[in-house]
């Protein structure tokens, strides 16, 4: 169990990187806010949390790493280095302007703290496999963690690194799907289902887990059971709400490729800051 | 100037059209049917559209398994995935056999934007045009592409069709004709020729008027189809201008470019430049900041025009 003041200060993250990640998208006209806002818990959880990692010096050779193969969520990442302190928060409106090193999606070569270029899905797991080998043969002790999105697991390659991960025992390797049952046109289960979808990975071999991926207790206990697991690679299915945090864009599929407009940007900063006064108020107080 | 119109709507409300004549035509889509518009198919036909998911090998695998059965298939998605992503399919499945499939693929070249490099391609021709047996079209306009949609369509065999993101000027008539593999005249000249595709036709007519201030008459040619290259009117225009400057929104390295430089070095040389895009990666901003950075603008098609003449 995270300690109150853990949980709030986790709380105050998230809260801080989604609203980050309204005004980036906002900002600059175009974005991805559904996918980014469901995986912010997670990649909270994982920086300020879980990961062993130096934001004074991203290339630190003994850190974990984190791969985001579901690049389109790049605003959530974006602003969970930012807030980190890996480069200026400032910065962060700068998204997808033209001489950004922010670009639509991570460019492992402009921006520090990005481990992987991403975006054509479906190729993360199989870069995070790499990585995963690359500490064994360097006898290093630190862990790979990647992010997938459900759609995205429907590319043929994903099955492959899956086969891949088993086979070659990466037990360093812990990887969240960000089950938040939507894609861009509807629901997977409708486009292309992937149920049962924990049965799958277990089939390939791998140890499996289901949690609630917006519950900061369940996340950190799940990867602190995943660093026990040994001579598997751990797939840790998160379920999710796309758009998780701004009321209007819970569950909406059209805002998985589309920014606010001025009215819904307004109305999505508000609900933010009373989420965090809400976030103060309950656990501020102290005993 | 040019009233601007979307390609990819063109695109879907032809293939709708083109389905009520056609009880053999089936769609694929995979997870993009919203952007490429074979949604509009999909509403009106559902039982001959599938969504393939994220999903793009499969998808041109199913697509080769239905034109192996008699279906005519169009299958759709951005050409970054539909030229890249699933080469091998589309080269052994679909190219080989000569089946008869047709991708059609948008958000193709830098226009795409905001997403950046990922999500742009500057080699969708290169990698499909080096492919026996697989035909390339590039319709300039929306107009252009209602009719180049059916006309693939009509004709059998693999091809590849290119369109882009944003919006474009309406630079030709509905009366125009259009026909595979032959090349069209924008405007007469005689001093240079700028053979161009795609959203570069209407820069290069742009570009045609500011040259006329100088004393210099550009012929402007529409190459809609880069394969079969339109010879004939490459080796006339040649001969006639005797400098030629290609211009496209993709890789200046196998693009139209290296057609047309292919075609006049082995029959007619004659000086020539190529203006497109670099030999680099894009990235993200706004698609006329990047028409500026990589080098695509009217400007650009001046300049190279202005070094052609002096070799002349
Ligand atoms: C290979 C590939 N095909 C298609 C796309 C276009 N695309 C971007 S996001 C997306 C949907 C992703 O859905 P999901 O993985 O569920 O992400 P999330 O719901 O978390 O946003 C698609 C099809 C892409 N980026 N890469
Ligand atoms: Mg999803």
């Amino acid at each position: 169990m995270l300690k109150k003041e853990e949980l709030r200060d986790l709380s105050l993250k998230a809260n801080a990187v989604r609203r980050h990640i309204i005004e980036m998208v906002y900002n600059a006209g175009s974005g991805h806010p559904g996918g980014s806002l469901s995986a912010t818990d997670i990649l909270v959880a994982l920086y300020f949390h879980i990961m062993k990692y130096d934001a004074k010096n991203p290339k630190w050779e003994d850190r974990d790493r984190f791969v985001l193969s579901k690049g389109h969520a790049a605003p959530a990442l974006y602003a969970v280095l930012a807030e980190k302190g890996v480069f200026p928060v400032e910065e962060l409106l700068t998204l997808r302007k033209i001489g950004s090193r922010l670009q639509g999606h991570p460019d492992m070569r402009k921006l520090p703290g990005i481990e992987a270029s991403t975006g054509s899905l479906g190729q993360g797991l199989s870069i995070a496999n790499g990585m995963a080998l690359a500490a064994r043969l360097d006898r290093k002790l630190y862990n790979v963690y990647a992010m997938l999105g459900d759609g995205e697991i429907e590319e043929g390659q994903i099955w492959e690194a899956a086969m891949f991960a088993s086979h070659n025992k990466l037990d360093n390797l812990i990887v969240f799907l960000d089950r938040n049952k939507l894609q861009i046109d509807g629901e997977t289960e409708t486009v292309m289902s992937i149920e049962p979808i924990a049965d799958k990975w277990k089939a390939f071999g791998w140890e499996v887990r289901e949690i609630n991926g917006h519950n900061f207790n369940e996340i950190t206990e799940a990867v602190e059971w995943a660093k026990t697991v040994k001579g598997k690679p751990v797939m840790i299915i998160a379920h999710t709400v796309k758009g998780k945090g701004v009321s209007f864009m819970e569950g909406a599929v059209h805002f998985h490729g589309k920014p606010p407009n001025d009215e819904e940007y307004e109305i999505a900063i508000k609900e933010l800051d009373e989420e965090r006064k809400e976030i103060m108020g309950n656990l501020g107080g102290g005993e | 100037m040019w009233e601007m119109a979307s390609q990819r709507i063109a695109f879907g409300k032809t293939l709708v059209e083109i389905g009520k004549e056609n009880k053999d035509l089936v769609v694929l889509g995979a997870d993009l049917s919203s952007s490429t518009k074979t949604s509009f198919f999909e509403k009106e036909f559902p039982e001959r559209f599938f969504n393939c998911g994220i999903a793009e090998a499969n998808m041109m695998g199913v697509a080769a398994g239905l034109a192996a059965s008699g279906k005519t298939v169009v299958a759709s998605t951005f050409a970054v995935f539909a030229t890249g992503r699933c080469y091998d399919q589309v080269r052994q499945s679909i190219a080989y056999p000569a089946l008869n499939v047709k991708i059609v693929a948008s958000h193709a070249g830098i226009t795409v934007g905001g997403d950046g490099a990922s999500h742009q391609t500057a080699e969708d021709i290169a990698l499909m045009k080096v492919i026996p047996n697989m035909k390339v079209v590039v319709p300039v306009d929306a107009i252009e592409t209602k009719k180049a949609v059916r006309a693939i369509i009509e004709e059998e065999g693999p091809y590849y069709m290119r369109m882009g993101r944003s919006d474009v000027p309406t630079i030709t008539d509905e009366g125009d004709n259009f026909k595979i593999g032959k090349a069209s005249m924008m405007r007469e000249g005689s001093d240079v020729t700028i053979i161009a595709t795609g959203i570069m036709v209407s820069q290069a007519l742009k570009a045609a008027e500011m040259l006329r201030l100088e004393g210099i008459e550009a012929m402007v040619v529409n190459m809609s189809t880069i394969k079969p290259l339109d010879s004939t009117t490459t080796l006339m225009a040649a001969k006639k201008t005797g400098a030629v400057v290609t211009a496209e929104e993709h890789s200046v390295i196998f693009g139209l470019g290296n057609s047309v430089a292919i075609t006049l070095g082995e029959k007619y040389p004659v000086p020539l430049k190529r203006v497109g895009i670099p030999d680099t990666f894009g990235e993200s901003g706004e698609w006329n900041e990047l028409m500026i950075k990589y080098g695509l603008t009217p400007d650009d098609i001046v300049s190279a025009v202005e070094d052609v003449i002096k070799q002349k």
